[in-house]
């Protein structure tokens, strides 16, 4: 059937890595569980579009999170299974994953500063406190600028 | 996940050998995406800190509702699910690829690398649509007192917040940074897909002349495959960015 035994791609590795028999139908299993989890997705960002969860900020914010783990969970299939980082040697895989940590704080900090800055123009540095929110900014704005 | 399985009593930092089994160029290519995943991820985030620093910001299903030939219909999300399922789909062609690579199979590879190819080339096609829909489409727009029909660039931004004028609502000025992140994230990304269909056409070509046949392993469509699977990994969190949230 398949030819398992090749040249190993370069001297510098020890051994080949250990061939699976059902690699395809994990591959599939795999294309199925990211096709239902974008799907997933897309309904949940369909409902937002359509405001199927009101107005309710709390809950909004929730189903935005919800998508994003959902998001995670697609990169962690795709990493792990299409990369093939999941049958590399462990030391490899920590190489990847712990920098990648550093996403945490990454995205955490530049959101809290977002909003931060948002508050500080909102009250003029903490010197007032914010306007209510009104859609009706003058007629000879030109466009928001930070 | 499965544990390779390593002898014992090898000494993996003792030089001579690589110490995570796998070629120089195979781990060198794992730690470009990585710093490419930190610039793309720098673009997002900073993106994201832009976005949550303004009272008002486009919503992303009155811009993106539009799908090719279907006119003024109302389709939020319909033309990028499109686009993600594309990519997703490349990339399962790619993994095909490179599992018939393990098995020598030439013709395997060709096959699964040519749709590969097509599927990237889809992508670039629909985002093309994309971007010359929002550059020339136009959407009404109430500037000093008058209304103008805009486009969306990097200096035009017709999806500001909505006020009432002779009876109807229109439309404001909105925020001109998010053409500029749009187009220029989305135009990086583009430009990835580009240069990984251009070396995915290379790979095929070299794939059918038995390069890899006769150095006897497709490691190189391999690290291929893993810019492929990167890009289409960007693009997951680009449609999450722009369109989802």
């Amino acid at each position: 059937m398949s030819e398992h035994h090749q040249v190993l791609s370069s001297p510098e590795i020890t051994f080949a890595a250990p061939h699976k028999d059902d690699a395809v139908k994990r591959f599939m299993i795999v294309t199925i569980v990211l096709s239902v989890i974008t799907l997933i997705e897309l309904g949940f960002g369909f409902g937002l579009a359509k405001h199927w969860f009101g107005h309710n900020s709390g809950l909004i914010l929730f189903i935005k999170g919800v998508i994003c783990i959902l998001s995670l969970a697609k990169a962690y299939y795709i990493v792990s299974v299409f990369m093939h980082l999941g049958d590399e040697v462990r030391n490899l895989i920590m190489t990847i994953v712990v920098p990648l940590c550093l996403f945490i704080w990454f995205i955490t900090a530049f959101l809290w500063d977002g909003n931060s800055w948002k508050n500080l123009r909102n009250t003029n540095a903490g010197s007032r406190p914010a306007q209510t929110e009104q859609t009706v900014p003058a007629a000879k704005e030109s466009g928001t600028k930070e | 996940m499965s544990t390779t399985a390593i002898p014992t009593n090898t000494k993996w930092w003792n030089g001579g050998r690589s110490p995570f089994n796998a070629s120089y160029g195979k781990v060198m290519m794992w730690y470009f995406l990585m710093s490419d995943a930190f610039t793309f991820g720098a673009f997002l985030i900073s993106y994201g800190t832009l976005r949550f620093s303004q009272n008002h910001w486009v919503d992303p299903n009155h811009v993106f509702n539009s799908f090719p030939f279907a006119g003024h219909a109302d389709l939020p999300l319909a033309f990028v699910s499109i686009m993600t399922f594309i990519l997703i789909i490349s990339s399962v062609t790619m993994v095909m690829a490179v599992h018939k690579g393990h098995q020598m199979d030439q013709k395997g590879v060709e096959k699964y690398m040519l749709w590969t190819i097509v599927g990237g080339a889809a992508f670039l096609g629909c985002q093309a649509w994309e971007w010359t829909h929002l550059l020339t489409g136009e959407h009404a727009v109430l500037v000093n007192g008058q209304i103008e029909h805009w486009n969306t660039t990097v200096s035009h931004n017709p999806f500001g917040p909505e006020v009432m004028f002779n009876g109807q609502e229109v439309a404001t000025p909105g925020p001109i940074a998010f053409g500029s992140y749009f187009f220029e994230i989305t135009g990086f990304h583009g430009f990835h897909v580009l240069s990984g269909v251009v070396i995915n056409i290379i790979m095929y070509i070299k794939t059918k002349m038995g390069h890899f046949q006769q150095r006897g392993h497709y490691e190189m469509i391999e690290k291929a495959g893993l810019y492929w699977h990167f890009v289409d990994l960007v693009w997951v969190f680009v449609f999450l960015c722009f369109y989802l949230i």
